[in-house]
């Protein structure tokens, strides 16, 4: 494994110095003894509709003043139950389903739904596809934390980095555009392959973002990393120590930023990652700033990776030649009779599976996105199809990050936190 | 048509009906060579019959069910040894087959330490659906456990907050995830408007509540008063 600890102090204020410790905060605590005065706990209620929630999310608060006492999270306003609609699918009709649970970082969830069948059914994917993926799973990744700089810069006031993020977001969405034809609602895998290969001319438009996106990262670098405002509102709200993180089922930039080296794609591979050369950053103190600079971080490795993606990207077909996996191509199945029979039985029976289960993780990007499918034998519909979510595990432990902490910090570290309720409620 | 409404209703009285245990449950699978995997190794050594099989899934994926009345002992030695160190509990779910055959519970563990996963599962017959809440092990069971009691009507003994958690906290229709529940729910859709007009406004608010006006000061200090009273019983509503 090595080490690969990136160093976070870059573009701190030099004033906070480099010993670790949070900086002062801006703001000089009063002196004066706070009066005895006899208060009550009152009760609040923030959501499920209101902007700071990210989402349809409900937090109950009681509150000593403006201390947080307790908080009680409650989820399930989304609820489809994507799970058991799965159960009445076959394994391609599903992919359509998995996008819309994250939908701030679709490409992953298509991705990784994808992979797991693939395990399951011990296929293996061409080369080119390989690449293809990681090219979208670390694009979207950069996605994905776009949105939650440009929302969590709002949430503490600052609203010029999110124009920032959402102009480089608008990019990726015409790169999602003419790569499957949609903006969200991607669905660009298919078992054993992809819906479809690169568009002529995709990769220099990826390229071209690839170009001017960093220059953006280091404007919103300079405008929040050594912001006094922005380091005051973060450094030390909301820490845990690493082992607490872990326990607490923590995963993604949230674990790392508490210092636990743990990356899916360092220590469980797949799709050859061990052979990409980026690093892991690792926080050291656990709280709000560290997750900000952790995913700040990330996305300059990401695109580094795909830099080096897109120069290994091999030629060959995208889609494995099998015709009992892949659809043949339209001009064949209308003028042969073979391909027109697997393209039949592709479409109204699906794809049998062995019997078995197959737990497959990936590194999304908010956290271990893991996709359980259970078949029988020669089932062409899941027996049962689990998402293991991110972000629900991240947000179950709100009510111990937030206990403490004034209300505006509880803003924060919802924040922090990176959830998408869509994937939460599933 | 009214036979339906009929029969869905009584479903939902007598609540999930464990369909006839089938006969002579087949056994768990005792497949692949143990050795292998250093902890599946370790786990038959100990705990012998508690082991009930093993097998190697999708390539590289270890699977052993253990007992279920022994589950906690067996996940917590996994947890404390530090020759296995499975100090991540990724993911807590469980799987029904249908048919009568028994709900797995499902534990996916990895240890940060060893770099090694190991997936547990425990089978529970229709009729005694419980197993040892592992919350005291890994906080992250916590939400996961909540949602298994949820969807699949498991029951986690020593959970400390048991409650539903995407369902409505008063859904009576069941436990959505299990094969004997109908994709569009037991209730057909006039159903499902008539219970929501016939609600009882008074088991969420207060008759108090619904005549109250005047400002949210005399609001707020009402609803505080009638917390003290003792009057709710859910405070946050």
């Amino acid at each position: 494994m090595g080490h690969r600890t990136v160093d976070l102090a870059v573009g701190r204020n030099p004033e906070m110095g480099l010993d670790g410790l949070p900086a002062r905060s801006p703001i000089a605590p009063f002196d004066i003894p706070e009066p005895e005065l006899e208060t009550e706990h009152m009760l609040i209620n923030i959501g499920p509709q209101h902007p700071a929630t990210h989402g349809v999310l409900r937090l109950v608060c009681e509150l000593d003043g403006e201390t947080v006492i307790k908080v009680v999270p409650h989820i399930g306003y989304l609820h489809s139950s994507f799970e058991k609609l799965g159960e009445y699918r076959t394994w391609n009709q599903i992919v359509t389903l998995t996008d819309r649970m994250d939908y701030l970082a679709p490409l992953i969830y298509n991705c990784a739904y994808a992979m797991s069948v693939e395990k399951l059914m011990g296929i293996e994917v061409t080369e080119r596809c390989k690449v293809v993926r990681v090219i979208c799973m670390e694009l979207d990744r950069i996605f994905g934390h776009l949105l939650w700089l440009g929302t969590t810069a709002i949430d503490v006031g600052a609203f010029t980095p999110f124009l920032y993020a959402f102009q480089e977001r608008e990019r990726i969405y015409q790169l999602h555009e003419s790569l499957t034809g949609a903006r969200i609602t991607t669905s660009a895998t298919r078992i054993g392959g992809m819906m479809a290969d690169l568009p002529e001319g995709w990769v220099d438009e990826l390229r071209d973002f690839l170009r001017t996106f960093p220059k953006t990262l280091d404007e919103i670098h300079r405008l929040l990393t050594g912001n006094q405002i922005h380091i005051g509102r973060t450094q030390g709200i909301g820490a845990i120590s690493g082992e607490d993180a872990v326990n607490y089922g923590f995963t993604g930039p949230n674990l790392r930023a508490s210092g636990v080296d743990y990356d899916v794609r360092k220590d469980r591979p797949y799709y050859d990652y061990e052979t990409y050369d980026f690093e892991v950053p690792i926080g050291i103190h656990g709280d709000c700033y560290d997750r900000y600079l952790c995913r700040m971080e990330e996305m300059t490795q990401s695109v580094r990776l795909l830099h080096q993606a897109i120069d290994r990207l091999p030629g060959g077909p995208i889609n494995v030649d099998d015709p009992n996996i892949s659809l043949p191509s339209k001009t064949d199945a209308m003028s042969d009779m073979e391909s027109m029979i697997h393209h039949f039985k592709l479409i109204t029976e699906g794809i049998p599976a062995p019997e078995g289960d197959c737990y497959l993780a990936v590194e999304g990007s908010k956290g271990e996105l893991g996709m359980y499918v259970v078949a029988e034998e020669g089932g062409t519909k899941p027996v049962r199809w689990r998402i293991r979510p991110p972000s629900f595990v991240n947000l179950s432990v709100i009510a111990k990050l937030a206990e403490g902490h004034l209300v505006s910090d509880l803003i924060m570290i919802n924040a922090s936190l990176d959830i998408v309720l869509g994937e939460i409620d599933r | 048509m009214a036979d339906d409404t009929k029969s869905a209703l009584d479903a939902v009285d007598a609540g999930p009906v464990p369909s006839e245990p089938t006969d002579g449950a087949t056994a768990a699978p005792t497949t692949g060579d143990p050795s292998r995997h250093p902890s599946v190794a370790a786990l038959i050594e100990r705990f012998g019959d508690a082991v009930q099989g093993h097998r190697l899934n999708a390539g590289d994926q270890w699977v052993v069910w253990i007992d279920p009345s022994r589950s906690l002992e067996i996940v917590s030695w996994l947890k404390e040894d530090p020759d296995h160190a499975y100090d991540m509990m990724s993911d807590v779910t469980a799987v029904d087959y249908g048919g009568g055959r028994p709900v797995e519970v499902v534990y996916q563990m990895f240890s940060t330490k060893h770099k090694r996963a190991l997936r547990i599962r425990c089978r529970l017959p229709l009729d005694a659906l419980e197993i040892d809440s592992v919350c005291g092990l890994w906080q992250a069971a916590n939400w996961l456990e909540r949602e298994v009691y949820d969807l699949f009507g498991v029951t986690f003994r020593g959970h400390p907050d048991l409650r539903r958690i995407l369902m409505p906290d008063d859904y009576q229709e069941g436990h959505p995830l299990r094969k004997d529940f109908p994709l569009r729910g037991r209730f057909s859709r006039a159903e499902q408007t008539r219970q929501a007009l016939n609600q009882n406004v008074e088991h969420y608010y207060l008759a108090e509540d619904l005549e109250r006006g005047g400002t949210p000061q005399e609001a707020a200090e009402a609803t505080v008063g009638s917390l003290r009273a003792g009057k709710r019983k859910d405070g946050e509503r």
